[in-house]
């Protein structure tokens, strides 16, 4: 590994103790800055009673209500917004898949901070003015491409504006380009390389050396597969729309969690069930603030991501608090027969395997009273197909290995290759028919 | 005197017989013996082709998966009692069949079996010293 480099030293080496202050002083101007710009937030705040000067130390930030995904619907399109259309310099939104989408507006402060962030992340994943990188997040309402493109374009990277889809081009500008840097989700990085085998081209003809990939969670399994498959080395990045979008925390070299960038957000972790702030190093759902947003502020929103935060010094150098990859999501989370599930365990389950193909797919249904869980699978090696025994046997390889992860009895199918849905954006693994009459 | 039985891994949803049927078609394969076994999911197609190995390549580039298999083919005499003597000089030696199908040739009265078995140099042995007529792969693909 080359010499670590550090984009913001100032920010990102600060003492523990110097960053804990600065959080403070920031949280106590910001719950100011709501009850005086936000009517909902001077409506909330004024029933439990917070105001700026009783926050006195950062565990105070308990008191404050939780912020969630429907106060943001329900405030549709710029019901939360702190400041006036003038002072407003972009736009983005959900994709509201379900409901409406959610709004989120940065003001000129707020798009050079996400650009800094975007720039300490990326840096910190290896980037450099070395490095071409290719875009493959679609580009539009989402905040994933622009985050990550103007956070790029800071630290001098050239930027391909790719989008995603029509993949056979973005290999053609790949070869042509040397792009060096790739920008995708897990699952379409992964579809891309299967895309690159097929296209004819030999492989040294593709330079890819890094995949800032994120979006999406990808277990350290489908990480490895991503890597063999293009012989790059794939860093993860976090941030979700609401809050900013990519460059809250992301992957250093030594890959051992995502450095929050704190001096911008303090994160907490809760249990979803009982709402109780977890220490320090215990896993629960991640509860952010942003601590300098001035367009679209946001109190303790509840992100619905499972993961646990580590205060540990790294490595790298760098001070900041790490938190883990994503588990999963509170509300991905599948109940089956009592049994918790997150997609990930499984996908962790299967990808070691060398049978199989990378994609697969979950199936829940109900019957009778008992939920079942389907997991469908892509049979890749031929040399099974000689005896039924060896088809059961690698059925049943799968079988005992989810018995062991996930302490369920699954049905695993067996699919022909390519017939499971492949995407290009996030990945939608689940089929939950148990609401289906 | 091994033949080359392809190993095809179907799905159970229609036209997915009909997919792998067209592609042989259309690369100018004969299929010369069939034999599929199935269960509730997906099924084994198993085929005798005149060109196995052109049949493996399509097959392959259509992303189909496949294998390609070694197998035994014996003639025997088309009347009662022609199968079970060709058995019993395997079951002799301990030779279990993994499985098999048969197939008449309309020419004479001869019929062919593909026979699976776990060794098949042990196999063609037992046959030879038994004196049941094995196929060779010119003879099964020309039929």
């Amino acid at each position: 590994m080359s010499k670590i480099a550090i984009w913001d030293r100032n920010a990102e080496t600060m003492r523990r103790a110097d960053i804990r202050a600065l959080q403070l002083e920031r949280l106590k101007h910001l719950v100011g800055y709501c009850i005086n710009n936000v009517p909902f937030y001077y409506e909330r705040l004024t029933k439990a009673g917070v105001t700026a000067e009783k926050i006195k130390t950062l565990s105070d930030v308990q008191y404050i209500p939780f912020t969630t995904k429907d106060d943001l619907r329900d405030h549709y399109p710029f019901g939360l917004f702190a400041v006036p259309m003038q002072k407003i310099a972009r736009i983005h939104a959900s994709s509201g898949t379900t409901g409406k989408p959610t709004v989120v507006g940065y003001t000129k402060n707020d798009l050079e901070n996400w650009a800094q962030m975007v720039a300490r992340i990326t840096t910190a994943a290896g980037a450099d003015d070395h490095t071409i990188v290719q875009i493959a997040f679609g580009y539009g309402m989402f905040t994933g491409a622009l985050g990550l493109h103007y956070g790029l374009e800071k630290i001098g990277a050239a930027v391909v504006p790719c989008s995603s889809g029509n993949t056979e081009k973005q290999l053609m500008f790949m070869r042509d380009f040397k792009t060096n840097a790739l920008v995708a989700t897990p699952s379409y990085a992964l579809y891309m390389a299967e895309c690159a085998k097929e296209s004819g081209y030999p492989m040294e003809q593709y330079h890819l050396r890094l995949g800032l990939l994120g979006s999406e969670g990808c277990t350290p399994e489908m990480r490895d597969r991503i890597e063999q498959g293009w012989g790059m080395f794939v860093t993860d990045n976090y941030g979700l729309s609401e809050v900013c979008g990519p460059g809250m925390s992301g992957e250093c070299q030594l890959r051992c969690g995502l450095h929050i960038n704190e001096d911008h957000f303090l994160c907490e972790t809760i249990n979803p069930q009982t709402l109780e702030v977890l220490p320090v190093g215990e896993t629960g759902e991640l509860v952010v603030t942003t601590l300098t947003k001035e367009a679209i502020p946001l109190l303790r929103y509840r992100t619905k991501d499972i993961t646990k935060i580590t205060e540990e010094p790294c490595a790298c150098g760098r001070t900041t608090a790490r938190m883990d990859k994503i588990k999963g999501r509170s509300d991905d989370m599948l109940k089956i027969r009592g049994v918790n599930v997150f997609p990930s365990q499984v996908e962790s389950a299967l990808v070691g395997m060398q049978k199989i193909g990378p994609h697969y797919q979950l199936i829940v249904r109900r019957e009778g009273f008992a939920d079942t869980l389907e997991v469908k699978v892509e049979l890749v090696d031929g040399s099974v197909l000689e005896k039924f025994a060896e088809l059961e046997a690698v059925q049943n390889e799968i079988k005992n290995r989810l018995r062991t992860v996930l302490g369920l009895s699954v049905k695993v199918t067996l699919a022909e290759p390519k017939s499971l849905e492949r995407f290009t954006g996030k990945a939608r693994r689940v089929i939950d028919l148990r609401n289906e009459h | 005197m091994i033949i080359k039985q392809l190993s095809i891994f179907v799905e159970n949803k229609a036209g997915r017989m009909a997919e792998v049927t067209q592609i042989l078609a259309s690369n100018n394969i004969d299929i010369r013996a069939l034999s599929i076994a199935d269960t509730t999911d997906y099924g084994i197609l198993r085929l005798i082709v005149n060109n196995p190995q052109k049949a493996l390549d399509a097959l392959k580039t259509a992303s189909i998966t496949v294998t390609l298999t070694g197998v035994i083919a014996i003639a025997i005499p088309d009347h009662p009692g022609g199968l079970a003597r060709a058995i019993k000089v395997l079951s002799d030696r301990q030779i279990s069949i993994e499985y098999m199908y048969a197939f008449l040739n309309p020419n004479n009265a001869t019929a062919f079996v593909i026979l699976r078995v776990e060794d098949n140099e042990k196999a063609l042995q037992a046959l030879q010293d038994g004196n049941i007529r094995i196929m060779k792969e010119s003879e099964i693909y020309e039929i």
